[in-house]
């Protein structure tokens, strides 16, 4: 156990430095450094910035080492939580992504419980009632949340709410409640704006977990310890529940690894659609602005978080069965 | 064989599997290629994607012939209108047709169209059109057209009626552009996409899988871990990222490449996998003994032996990956980071359909993403359909 935990330690580390690379190339893609992008926004508000403050900022950012110095100055700057300064928003990234962070996780937890409690029976449902109609439904769904994309949902979902009731799904907060302190209201008021999102968020995810629980679930009821435990006089559902159905949740747990990377990218195209104040938004705006320091945070942060995530999960998987454990050893 | 194996386990299936192809004749003689057509045939609803992807494939070399007017034919008389029905007939008499429409500003100024079906615009198959190359040749018939376009009565802008004729089967958009002309030439740039992305992933992925699975030891390791590191990288954050940081002034055409590189970036690991997984499996195989035996060069066995007896498997596997790439470049042109006009494909034209006050205005806007859907949809099938007629034990 202690091999295979160091093992995929070492693997995420290696990946974490691959990720940290791509980001890295990736602020760096867009032409000309940063201190000219510096100095186009200073100029667009009136400051002049002078050659040698120029040259003492390229200096400050280490613009004129060589590009390895330039790598490590920059990761050692990302590991001690500097995370380098937003032009768009004209503020620290950590704080631009602070600002929304609460909002984003709210919204995810929220998608992730709804993916949990809608896939896991309805997977269940339609493996263990294979070819009822309920699971050609099913099928059909999962196979519909594969084909369309979550904008078209979105667009679609809204506009229907919209002609239907009158009632415009945008953003989180209603306007009296935006900058009000915390109450019981605005709490109210943001779990009645979250229905939307969350449903919309959560339809692709579930659809995919529909698929894989019916797969999964399907192969294990083939298999003779179900036929034994069946034998053994259980009932059909303590069958189920007890022995296929846990085996068939370890996709449930290597998704949760996908959890921030889903929000993320879920909430990027929910921002467009249902203008959602998500990090999603942030990031959509600093890639449309070239704001390479928000947009590079947001993809090294997403990126570290999914390799921990997995960690976790492949570790978590270790522990509930025992024969992937077994295998890696 | 084909009904007798359906009930059995499919651990022993091959030895039975090799036993009823003794006693049936038929089956016998059959190729491979021939025993998993013959399979894939009775998928009727995997034949029936395959037919409607090659449908949408024709739009390749004829988009101009199914487009009925110029998509780059813009006017500002004309913006927004909704889908026109075609009319078979005029009273009991056949007569193709499509309704003149009458433009006019409601006292809010919203532009509202009506059909006055007395004056008729005649609607042919084949007719004349705009001029366009189909493999070099000028030619200027289309599918379905009107012979002589739109007559506009030109006035003031304070006039309060104008008359549109011409042919908009779909509507068009905020610039007066043909909807239908435009979905055709967006569905060949976005299968276009995918078309190339395929074969970029198809060559990484099958050199990589190949020697991952054929040498195995060290450089299966290596290549398994990069493998495993790149597909923990999340996806959209890093198209996104990639996409965005293209500068703005690239040509459509490099652009265009940029895009196919990236949405093929993640697709080879999977063909990869799928590729490495066969070649494990069949380098016990006693015909691949047979040729190392015979004395048969590596490159032969792994091309000649090895890789015919899973096409199937690897088309499969791209036939799957090309419906995440025709979604993928959706996703990133609607979200402005992707392809971007003048190029038409169908995520540029539902970048027009960006928010619900568009979709509201004009839910014609969202047809391209129906055509998104159907051929992705087919594509799956298609691709779950010669998934299982590749299985032999399979049922």
């Amino acid at each position: 156990m202690l091999a295979f935990i160091l093992r995929r330690l070492i693997y995420a580390v290696i990946a974490m430095w691959a990720v940290s690379i791509i980001s890295f190339v990736i602020i760096n893609l867009p032409a000309g450094d940063f201190v000219t992008t510096y100095i186009a926004t200073q100029l667009a508000t009136g400051n002049l910035v002078l050659e040698d403050e120029a040259e003492s900022l390229r200096e400050f950012y280490g613009l004129n080492d060589p590009v390895y110095v330039q790598y490590a100055k920059w990761i050692t700057r990302i590991l001690q939580g500097e995370l380098g300064f937003s032009f768009e928003f004209n503020a620290p990234v950590r704080t631009v992504l602070e600002m929304n962070l609460l909002n984003t996780l709210v919204l995810g937890v929220f998608a992730v419980v709804f993916v949990w409690c809608m896939a896991i029976p309805i997977g269940i449902y339609s493996a263990v009632k294979q070819y009822s109609p309920g699971d050609y439904v099913a099928t059909f769904f999962g196979y519909a949340g594969l084909a369309i994309p979550d904008f078209m949902i979105a667009l679609v979902a809204a506009s229907l709410i919209w002609t239907t009731t009158g009632y415009l799904a945008v953003g989180l907060y209603s306007v009296e409640y935006q900058t009000a302190p915390w109450s019981l209201a605005k709490a109210w008021d943001l779990v009645k704006h979250l229905l939307l999102p969350v449903i919309i968020l959560g339809t692709a995810g579930t659809a995919t977990l529909i698929r894989i629980m019916r797969a999964n679930l399907l192969d294990e009821l083939k298999k003779p310890y179900v036929t034994t435990a069946r034998a053994k006089g259980l009932t059909e559902w303590q069958v189920i529940r007890k022995y296929p159905v846990r085996y068939a949740l370890n996709p449930v747990i290597s998704m949760t690894a996908y959890i921030l990377p889903f929000i993320i990218s879920g909430s990027v195209i929910l921002s467009v659609v249902l203008d959602l104040p998500t990090i999603g938004r942030d990031f959509l705006r600093a890639l449309l602005a070239q704001d390479v320091y928000l947009s590079g945070a947001v993809i090294l942060a997403s990126g570290w978080l999914t390799i921990i995530g997995t960690f976790v999960s492949d570790l978590l998987l270790a522990w509930v069965d025992p024969r992937i454990r077994l295998e890696e050893d | 064989m084909v009904a007798g194996t359906q009930d059995r386990a499919p651990t022993d299936a091959r030895e039975i599997a090799d036993d009823d192809a003794m006693g049936e004749d038929a089956i016998e003689v059959m190729s491979q290629r021939q025993l998993i057509w013959r399979r894939f045939k009775r998928h009727r609803l995997a034949m029936f994607a395959t037919f409607v992807v090659a449908l949408l494939y024709t739009t390749v070399p004829f988009a101009d012939f199914y487009s009925s007017n110029n998509p780059r034919d813009h006017h500002d008389r004309r913006g927004y209108m909704p889908p026109q029905g075609l009319r078979l007939f005029d009273g009991w008499k056949p007569d193709l047709h499509v309704c003149e429409q009458i433009r006019t500003k409601n006292e809010f100024l919203k532009i509202e169209y009506e059909p006055n079906c007395e004056t008729k615009v005649d609607v042919r198959f084949f007719g004349k059109g705009y001029t366009y190359k189909l493999f070099g040749v000028e030619l200027d018939r289309h599918l379905i057209t009107v012979e002589e376009p739109y007559v506009i009565k030109m006035g003031s802008t304070l006039q309060p009626a104008d008359q549109v004729g011409g042919i908009y089967l779909l509507g068009t958009d905020v610039q007066g552009r043909d909807m239908y002309s435009r979905m055709m030439h967006g569905a060949r740039l976005s299968l276009l996409i995918g078309l190339a992305g395929i074969f970029i992933a198809l060559a990484v992925g099958v050199v990589l899988g190949a020697v991952s699975g054929f040498y195995g030891g060290f450089v299966d390791n290596l290549i398994q871990r990069s493998i495993e590191i790149i597909r923990s990288i999340p996806t959209v954050p890093l198209y996104l990222g990639l996409a965005a940081a293209f500068p703005a002034d690239w040509s459509v055409e490099r652009r265009f490449f940029a895009i196919t590189i990236v949405v093929s970036l993640f697709a080879w690991t999977e063909l990869a996998r799928v590729v490495r997984g066969r070649f494990l499996a069949m380098r016990q195989e006693d015909f691949v003994t047979a040729a190392i035996t015979a004395g048969a060069s590596q490159r032969r066995i792994i091309f000649r032996h090895m890789l015919p007896s899973f096409y199937s498997h690897i088309i499969a596997a791209s036939t799957l990956s090309l419906a995440f790439m025709v979604i993928s470049e959706t996703t990133l042109s609607f979200l402005g980071l992707g392809l971007q006009a003048p190029a038409i494909s169908l995520g540029v034209l539902l970048f027009a359909a960006q928010n619900i006050q568009s979709v509201l205005l004009a839910p014609w806007l969202l047809i391209p993403g129906i055509v998104v859907v159907i051929l992705v949809l087919c594509l799956n099938f298609m691709g779950d359909g010669i998934r299982d007629a590749a299985d032999p034990y399979g049922s």
